[in-house]
């Protein structure tokens, strides 16, 4: 897509659009990151942060809708620019989602910061480092319209699923042994299960990616085959 | 504002130049008509349009043969020159791209550039030496030889300037190519083509030299195309040259019928333009 | 949905101009009763294309065709195809209004009929074309009036009708709307959705929504080149050449 369109303003258009996306991703990314790292770290001054950024998030989804809409209005987009419009409305939904999960594990982390400290959370460390790493591929990926990174999202997919199974596991077990943890390991399970859909929620963003690319709907093919 | 000033003093200076050139070129003509008309109209009467012409000191008398015979002479020239002109002008439109279109164009520029006693010679020739006699026949190829080359240029103009699209909707409707240039090509053309006919016959009618040794003259009714017949430009010429007042004034009024009679073919040919049927394309 | 069989095959259709190649070895094929819109900058050889079919092509002096285009499977330049019958079975629309401004409204619908030699009483032919070209109830109390004095958006759906008259099968449109104001170009929009049911239609158009609004298949055309033809849902949202995707992105052209 080495080729610029005859209307620069729409070319601008384009670009400022894609700038907005990235804009947002970062901010998703970096919300997602501090609230594990509250949880943690039993940071409530950082879970509080996290919570009152989500809001710059929120706007940034209504803003990015409008511009599609007013896109879609006035620019009649065909082909690749079509794909990538109708692509960034449903990036944008989950972004803003994904964000809000973020917002989640913040307020477990507010939670958490007050009682005494269960154990120590490396698997959900691990989780949020492969969630992140999943976001920022995705976002990449979507930036340089490479299919092949996106395609690695996919992949990916599978090890954050099976580390969720993991700390599943190993708090259900600590629950059963005493009862008096219980609250706060569904805390740290809720959390590990937002980690989880972050990943999911990532793995739409790749698949997206390539149907803007390759223009082939990659969605829901692992149930045909 | 200064050179505003000045632009509007130019501006009307100009105008009253341009409206004097008007009004110079105007007197003549105004001249024209005044003097035909004042020194013609005494002489008009009904027995002027019906009458023989009488000798020298009858009074009374008309031009009633010379008319009719100048609406004979030019009918005779419709004859030879319509088909002939306005075939040649369509010839050229549709298909006068080639050698030979340019051929004729070119020899249809030449021959209108031509002097029309030197056409009345070649008529001459034509016809009054191998039938050893002088006659409206003559005459008429006189004229209608006048009439073809501009009647020849005109319809091609005209014809080429009916839109390219309307031949292409009627041949996309499947009408065959000579189908289309006659019913819809011609047709649309047919109004502007009527009104050069009816200017080439003015122009014909108003002709004296090449009917001078074809058609003659003939102080009588004549309706036989093989012999001399009267005509009104003649008729004015040779009553102008005469010695007598009295034939004098009768030039003077045969001038004027003439001037009417041109005159009424170029109104009608304004007024055929104006209610016109081809009109622009939008 | 089952595939419409082709009204139309074109085979390595080249079409020459002199000694320029106006279109280069085109080969495609044109479903009966469907709208195929051919897209793609001036001069690519669009109008040629069209002109091709129904032979008006071959009229301009200095041009001449290779190829085959077959109607119904029959070559429509084989020699025992005569143009002026082809051109009652394909009917064109051009870019321009054109009526004929010699004649009334009436008589520029029923003029294929009278010009063909076809006796007899046209008005209900008339009534009947001019309600398929959703003209009608516009004209019917005019119908003596002089065609030149509808407006443009008429004068061309009036040419619609008269291009049905002669009963084609096929029907060509150059640029049908480019002359006309948007709700003129809606209304001849709508009409060529419901001729669909009943002619197999190839339009050309420089207004690529245009063809994305009233087509069933689109063709892209670029220096005489066929560069991609296909449904015209998968042409404007995922195009398979890259020329294809700059052209309807607006990225050249």
């Amino acid at each position: 897509m080495a080729k610029t369109h005859i209307d620069k303003s729409y070319e601008a258009e384009l670009g400022a659009l894609r700038e907005q996306l990235l804009e947002m991703g970062g901010l998703v990314e970096a919300a997602i990151a501090g609230s594990v790292r509250a949880v943690v770290e039993r940071d409530a001054v950082l879970a509080d942060l996290v919570i009152r950024k989500d809001k710059t998030v929120n706007r940034m989804e209504v803003d990015i809708d409008g511009a599609c809409r007013r896109i879609l209005a006035l620019r009649q987009p065909a082909a690749s620019d079509l794909r990538f419009i109708t692509t960034a409305l449903k990036i944008v939904t989950d972004l803003e989602r994904m964000g809000d999960l973020a917002v989640n594990i913040a307020r477990r982390a507010v939670d958490l910061a007050q009682a005494p400290a269960l154990q120590p959370l490396h698997d959900l460390g691990r989780l949020a480092a492969l969630s992140e790493a999943a976001l920022a591929k995705a976002l990449d990926a979507f930036v340089t319209a490479d299919p092949v990174k996106a395609e690695e999202v996919l992949e990916a997919d599978d090890h954050l699923d099976a580390l969720y199974l993991k700390i599943f596991n190993h708090l259900l077990t600590t629950m059963m042994e005493d009862p008096r943890t219980i609250r706060r390991a569904t805390s740290l399970m809720f959390s590990a299960k937002h980690l989880e859909r972050f990943g999911d929620h990532a793995t739409n963003l790749a698949e997206m990616v390539i149907f803007m690319v390759r223009g082939t709907d990659v969605r829901h093919s692992k149930n045909k085959a | 504002m200064k050179l505003l000033a000045r632009r509007r003093a130019v501006n009307a200076a100009m105008t009253v130049v341009t409206g004097l050139a008007v009004v110079v070129a105007l007197v003549p003509l105004a001249l024209l008509l005044w003097l035909v008309v004042s020194k013609g109209a005494a002489g008009l009467s009904w027995t002027f349009f019906t009458h023989l012409p009488t000798p020298v000191g009858e009074p009374g008398g008309g031009v009633g043969n010379a008319l009719l015979g100048t609406l004979y002479l030019v009918g005779l020239a419709c004859l030879v020159g319509l088909p002939l002109g306005v075939g040649a002008g369509v010839f050229l439109a549709e298909r006068g791209d080639g050698r030979f279109g340019s051929a004729i164009r070119f020899t249809a520029e030449v021959l209108s550039g031509v002097p029309s006693i030197v056409v009345g010679i070649v008529a001459y020739g034509l016809v009054v030496v191998p039938m050893r006699r002088f006659s409206a026949l003559a005459g008429g190829v006189a004229l209608g030889l006048l009439m073809v080359p501009t009647l020849a240029r005109t319809t091609e103009e005209l014809v080429r300037l009916v839109p390219g699209s309307l031949r292409e909707a009627s041949l996309a409707l499947g009408v065959p190519q000579w189908k289309t240039s006659l019913r819809i090509v011609l047709r649309t053309a047919l109004g502007g083509i009527v009104t050069a006919v009816l200017l080439a016959i003015a122009r014909a009618a108003g002709e004296t030299a090449p009917l001078l040794f074809t058609a003659l003259n003939n102080q009588y009714w004549n309706f036989a195309p093989d012999q001399p017949t009267a005509s009104l430009t003649v008729q004015i010429y040779n009553y102008a040259i005469s010695p007598y007042a009295d034939w004098h004034q009768k030039a003077w009024t045969a001038a004027l019928v003439l001037l009417l009679l041109v005159g009424a073919l170029n109104l009608t040919a304004r007024f055929l333009t104006r209610s016109g049927l081809p009109r622009e394309q939008r | 949905m089952t595939a419409p069989a082709d009204k139309i095959a074109v085979e390595r259709l080249t079409a020459i101009f002199g000694k320029t190649e106006v279109l280069r070895s085109v080969t495609t094929s044109i479903p009966a009763m469907s709208v195929t819109a051919i897209i793609g900058p001036s001069g690519c050889g669009k109008s040629t294309f069209l002109r091709c079919l129904n032979r008006m092509h071959e009229l301009t002096p200095g041009a001449r065709v290779e190829g085959s285009i077959l109607l119904d499977g029959q070559d429509v330049q084989g020699r025992d195809v005569d143009p002026v019958h082809l051109r009652r079975r394909v009917g064109m629309v051009f870019q321009r209004p054109n009526p004929f401004p010699t004649m009334s409204v009436l008589d520029n619908v029923s003029s294929g009929l009278r010009l063909n030699g076809i006796k007899g009483d046209h008005q209900a032919t008339v009534e009947q074309c001019l309600r398929q070209a959703a003209l009608w109830d516009e004209v019917k109390d005019r119908l003596r009036a002089p065609a030149i004095s509808l407006s443009g958006g008429q004068q061309q759906r009036l040419c619609i009708a008269r291009a049905l008259a002669v009963a084609p099968e096929v029907l060509l449109m150059d640029e049908p709307t480019s002359a006309l104001d948007p709700i003129a170009t809606a209304k001849v929009e709508d009409l060529i959705h419901e001729l669909k049911a009943r002619y197999t239609i190839v339009i050309v158009t420089h207004n690529m929504q245009q063809a994305a609004r009233v087509s069933d298949q689109t063709a892209f055309l670029y220096m005489g080149e066929l560069v991609e033809v296909g449904a015209t849902e998968q042409i404007f949202t995922n195009p398979r050449e890259p020329r294809t995707e700059d052209y309807v992105t607006g990225k050249f052209g």
